[in-house]
């Protein structure tokens, strides 16, 4: 095959986050995924789930899909050739849950040898995926952790026996690819540390996107345009650390018309984020959820072409494709909000949200 | 002709694209030509008693050479050109010109004719010898009849005593006594009479014409059972008796013509009786969006197909119709998966009754192409059977109906040879709403020279002809159903084809 | 890879649905916790053409989508469905001259190319509201999302008619071709949505509240109401408050712009032959 084939998809999303960080269980996120169930088509379903490890809040916890059994002492051995391991046990799973071929399933808390930090742990999930044939890390955040496969999203719960976890902050995927690997990497969400991202649409401008990613050293290799979210978020607020008001602008600018009646002020702000970051410019039909500890947030493209909705009960916070899997998982609401094209809703611990405000940020991004 | 200019006026570098030769020998100045032409070339002048013709709005559709009783006009290429240069050819310069001169986007009507590889013609077909005998299809049976619709991957039964019961309930399909289709040609880019000799044709014998998505008359109604009615962006005349009347309703994602643009029909064809059906005010612009407003993604095609399917109460296969564009395969399988019955891909010389050039000429693969793919695709996925696969766009022949059988396909649309057997003669001016034929135009001077009980008769003949030669192929490959053509690429091999050539075809080469 | 029709193979027979039903004279009432989008529709058609049921109530409604689309018959038999609870997507879609009453939210595609009849909902609705509509009216309470009224159009005596209580995101009368579409901003100071009637070729908008000229397209003008357009506004106004329990006096004394594509060919000269 010359170049690649991308998979094209397209699906439901859901995101919840109990903003006081009170942690509870996968019932709301599974209902809510099952009320959608016709968005995706059974080929894909997957979960992010953050303060589940709270006996190990301090280690990377590996989500490892193993493709065979002889491949694990291959991970293993180059784990603790890299790493401190402090503990290795098989993900527990269902397996009368029906889904589709499901691999086996290890998780591992691990700490860097030598003080090394997140870009050594990225540098080694992307060893393992790339060098080891057969074995993928699917998370690889602190107190956090993906699961995911190939089924519908309560089967995928089942078969992961989800709801036995407890987190604080929980997104959730149904896919309906256009194509079918039948693999169980391919799932959402996509995570790198404690950055899980799912995602609805096809990217109009996934060539363009992915060539200037390339360029600053992420390479594509799932096949998906996710993952091209996964790694402009991850270059603009960890490594840049810009925060999403201003990323929201680069990945879903204004259009020129609207620059062009801003005052001289934001005006060039606007333009220098449209002119130094054109490339990363998303394009096309998405909306996506982000989430990293501590926050959550949903965002589409500028003129709006998938949906979402978000909504708030008390401490809780939601993220949706739909408003009825909202109601579904939770009933009567405090506010529903639609937000505009382009327009990031966030939600955020309490505590973080105090720590955010402290932070100076030009006006013209509130 | 015009030779004096206002101040400041433009003046036309165009050349004229075609000669009009008048054989004086034979004029003998009837002025058949002059009433011919809708395009206003022919004029007497009473003066000098001579004809007249003014080359620059001859759009070569050969209609007044045709109907000249003494066959005194030879029209042809106009030989005038600029100094020969293969990159800057005379059709550039010229469009160049024309735009200078407007500011405008270039339209233009019926299919891309840029010299892009037209497989069929490097691909033979087999037949039998020796090992198999050929079939004779003049007295032997030789079935054409074909169903579209999803089939179920396995029967159930019930034995009762003896009795064998059908359990399995089947997918709402279609039959249709040869695998031929006349593709979608709405009233409204065509003219009445054009659409009702479709429409006659096809009940006539027993295929499915598509009705665009101009709506369908109320009168024209009775050929519901004929029909393929397409709901498009524009929703021009869809109403819920229009989808309950219908054999097949087809979502219109895209045309080979013209991929990822809407259509537009410009106000002064919206007629009074264009206006009833499309159902919106005489004059108004008819604009069919680029995309349908309520799909921007593969789960929202599927939300369309389910509240077709919720309209018409599970009865009708629903088709979803798209242009064949660069991850074909990998759309198609999501079309199949999101609810579709029928897949019509259109390639990218299928035709238009306007479009802009440079997308016509320039947007889009061939159908040959994309249909082996496709078919491959859904093998490999095991979901063949969910979907019937229609090719369209860039059909000439019943050879190339054969070898898209071959690739994959179930059946085929046929628009352009449809209108060639209606009197069309590829002028390329469809968009004009001018039609020296009747056929692409709401004039009714110029529709009412297409009699619909004559022009179904020469497309029933079409439709006749080449199943007739389908059967006399089919009879020499040793084949007597038309089943066991499709996708039989045993029976295809390429000629002159490089290797990944033959390898989207899923064909092999000739002696291999 | 496995293949799912996700609406007939996660639907039961209707024979197993029929307890979820009761029925009381012309009223049938359906319990839809946990039916499937399908589900529902057989259900209502059970009702109206076995039971001869006029008055449909559906229950625990959360997100199922065509409800009211599979109710077209020849017979023109109007019937009427109220909903409690979120609908889903393509409510009343191809609605062929039902009414439906929805108190809760409703989702994307309210009344996508929907015929005939009306469809009232007490709460907001998301995207494409009226899409393709072609007749019959829409009252929202509250407001509704992108593209509202896109490619909306009219045909003689069918003008469809649309009411939206709140505002609209962008782009709302795309491509409109006709019908009437009137925003009466009652929940905000101005109006946020820009590209306002782009493509707008026939019909008209009404607002009421502040617009400012670049969020309108440049297919439209915006006028001075004349008597006609007011006493267009009282009747549906009025309608509108009725149902929702606004005063009608002092909506209609707030002041209101009318849009109206200023060509029926806004793209007459982008073109050449």
């Amino acid at each position: 095959m010359r170049g690649f084939e991308k998979v094209h998809d397209a699906c439901g999303l859901f995101g919840v986050i109990d903003r006081s960080g009170s942690r509870f269980d996968s019932d709301m996120v599974v209902t809510a995924m099952k009320n959608m169930k016709v968005r995706g088509n059974g080929l894909g379903g997957g979960f992010a789930a953050y303060g589940i490890y709270p006996d190990f809040k301090d280690y990377y916890a590996l989500h490892v899909m193993l493709e065979t059994s002889e491949v694990r002492k291959d991970v293993e051995s180059f784990l603790e050739k890299n790493f401190d391991v402090v503990n290795a046990e098989e993900i527990p799973t269902n397996l009368e849950a029906n889904v589709f071929r499901p691999p086996v399933f290890w998780r591992y808390f691990v700490m860097p040898k030598n003080d090394e930090g997140d870009d050594y742990v990225v540098s080694k999930v992307m060893e393992i995926n790339t060098k080891i044939d057969g074995a993928y890390v699917i998370s690889s955040g602190k107190n956090m952790g993906v699961f995911k496969g190939v089924g519908f999203p309560e089967d995928i719960a089942e078969f992961f026996l989800l709801h036995e976890y407890r987190g604080y902050m929980w997104i959730g995927h149904s896919r309906f690819p256009t194509n079918t690997p039948g693999w169980w990497g391919g799932a959402h969400p996509f995570n790198i540390l404690d950055w899980s991202v799912v995602h609805n649409g096809e990217i109009s401008s996934y060539g363009t996107n992915k060539r200037y990613l390339e360029m600053r050293g992420y390479f594509c290799t799932l096949l998906t345009d996710t993952e091209v979210m996964a790694y402009a978020v991850d270059l603009l607020m960890r490594k840049q650390g810009l925060p999403i008001e201003i990323v929201a602008k680069i990945l879903a600018p204004p259009m020129w018309d609207q620059i062009d009646r801003m005052d001289e002020k934001s005006k060039k702000i606007y333009t220098a984020l449209r002119i130094t970051y054109a490339p990363l410019l998303i394009n096309g039909p998405w909306t996506i959820i982000v989430a990293r500890h501590g926050e959550m947030f949903g965002i589409t493209d500028r003129i709006r072409l998938r949906p979402i909705t978000s909504g708030e009960k008390g401490d809780l916070f939601f993220v949706s494709s739909e408003e009825a899997a909202i109601r579904a998982a939770c009933g009567e609401l405090d506010r529903v909000y639609t937000p505009m094209g382009g327009e990031p809703v966030v939600g955020r611990l309490y505590k973080f949200e105090k720590a955010e405000r402290r932070s100076q940020r030009g006006e013209v991004f509130a | 002709m015009k030779f004096l200019l206002k101040k400041d006026e433009m003046f036309s570098f165009m050349l004229p694209e075609f000669l009009v030769e008048r054989r004086g020998d034979r004029c003998i100045k009837c002025r058949v030509c002059e009433r011919q032409c809708g395009f206003g070339v022919h004029s007497y002048d009473e003066m000098s008693n001579t004809m007249r013709a003014d080359e620059m709005k001859c759009v070569g559709c050969q209609r007044c050479a045709v109907m000249c009783p003494t066959k005194a006009l030879i029209i042809r290429p106009h030989p005038s050109d600029y100094r020969p240069n293969a990159n800057w050819t005379r059709e550039k310069i010229q469009d160049l010109k024309k735009q200078a001169e407007s500011g405008g986007v270039i339209l233009t009507g019926s299919g891309c004719d840029k010299p892009y590889r037209i497989y069929w013609d490097h691909i033979v077909l087999n037949a039998a010898q020796v090992t198999n005998p050929a079939i004779d299809p003049l007295r032997e049976p030789m079935e054409l009849r074909t169903f579209l619709g999803r089939k179920h991957d396995k029967l159930e039964f019930a034995f009762d005593g003896g009795e064998i019961e059908l359990v399995t309930e089947l997918y709402p399909n279609v039959q249709i006594e040869t695998p031929i289709l006349f593709s979608a040609m709405s009233y409204g880019a065509i003219s009445y009479n054009a659409f009702k000799s479709l429409a006659m044709a096809a009940s006539e014998y027993g295929t499915l014409f598509n009705t665009g998505e101009g709506g369908l008359p109320k009168e024209l109604r009775k050929f519901g059972k004929n029909a393929v009615v397409q709901c498009a962006s524009g929703r021009f005349g869809v109403d819920p008796e229009y989808l309950n009347v219908a054999a097949v309703v087809e979502i219109k994602i895209g045309q080979g013509a013209k991929p990822g643009i809407g259509g537009h029909l410009p106000g002064e064809k919206v007629t009074k009786p264009i206006s009833v059906t499309r159902m919106i005010p005489e004059g108004t612009d008819a604009l069919s969006p680029a995309p349908q407003h309520d799909i921007y993604s593969i789960e929202d095609l599927s939300t369309l197909i389910y509240a077709l399917k919720e309209a018409t109460n599970y009865e009708k296969p629903v088709s979803v119709k798209i242009a064949a564009v660069h991850n074909v395969a990998a759309i198609a399988s999501g079309i199949a998966r999101a609810g579709a019955d029928i897949i019509a891909i259109d390639g990218i010389r299928g035709g238009t009754g306007a479009a802009p050039k440079i997308i016509r000429d320039n947007v889009g693969i061939p159908i040959e192409l994309a249909i082996a793919s496709v078919d491959e695709r859904l093998r490999r996925e095991g979901i063949r059977n969910k979907v019937s696969l229609i090719a369209a766009g860039g059909i000439r022949n019943s050879a190339d109906v054969v070898k898209a059988i071959a690739l994959g396909a179930d059946a085929i649309y046929i628009g352009t040879p449809a209108l060639i057997a209606m009197g069309c003669t590829l002028c390329q001016k469809c968009h004009t709403g001018i039609c020296n034929w009747g056929i692409c135009t709401q004039d009714p001077q110029l529709s009412k020279r297409l009699n619909p009980e004559i022009a179904s008769k020469r497309l029933v003949n079409l439709l006749k002809a080449w199943s007739n030669e389908i059967k006399e192929m089919l009879g020499a490959m040793g084949i007597n159903a038309i089943e066991s053509l499709r996708g039989n690429r045993e029976m295809l091999r390429g000629v002159g084809l490089q290797e990944w050539e033959l390898e989207v075809l899923g064909i092999k080469g000739a002696g291999e | 890879m496995k293949f799912y029709d996700l609406f007939l193979d996660f639907s039961r027979k209707l024979d197993e649905l029929i307890p979820r039903i009761r029925v009381q004279g012309d009223l049938a009432e359906i319990d839809a916790k946990d039916l499937t989008h399908k589900e529902i529709n057989d259900l209502i058609r059970y009702a109206v053409f076995e039971h001869n049921c006029n008055k449909i109530r559906l229950l625990n409604v959360v997100g199922q989508r065509y409800i009211g689309t599979r109710i077209f018959s020849r017979n023109p038999r109007k019937i009427s469905v109220e909903i409690f609870g979120y609908p889903g997507n393509d409510l009343g879609a191809f609605l062929a001259g039902h009414k439906i009453v929805v108190h809760g939210n409703a989702q994307d595609g309210v009344g996508n190319t929907m015929d005939d009849g009306e469809i009232i909902v007490h709460g907001r609705a998301g995207d494409v509201v009226a899409m393709s509509m072609r007749g019959g009216r829409i009252m929202i309470r509250d407001d509704v999302g992108y593209r509202t009224a896109i490619h909306m159009k009219e045909y003689k005596e069918k003008v469809p008619v649309l009411i939206v209580g709140g505002t609209s995101q962008d782009f709302l009368g795309e491509y409109m071709a006709g019908g009437r579409v009137i925003l009466l901003g009652l929940y905000s100071a101005k109006h946020r949505g820009r590209y306002i009637g782009t493509g707008m070729h026939g019909g008209i908008i009404y607002v009421r509240g502040k617009l400012e000229p670049w969020q309108v397209g440049r297919e439209v003008g915006i006028l001075e109401l004349s008597s006609e357009d007011f006493k267009f506004l009282e009747k549906h106004v009025g309608d509108f408050c009725k149902e929702f329990g606004f005063n009608a006096d002092e909506i209609l004394g707030d002041k209101f712009v009318k849009l109206l594509p200023v060509s029926k060919r806004p793209y007459g000269k982008v073109y050449v032959y």
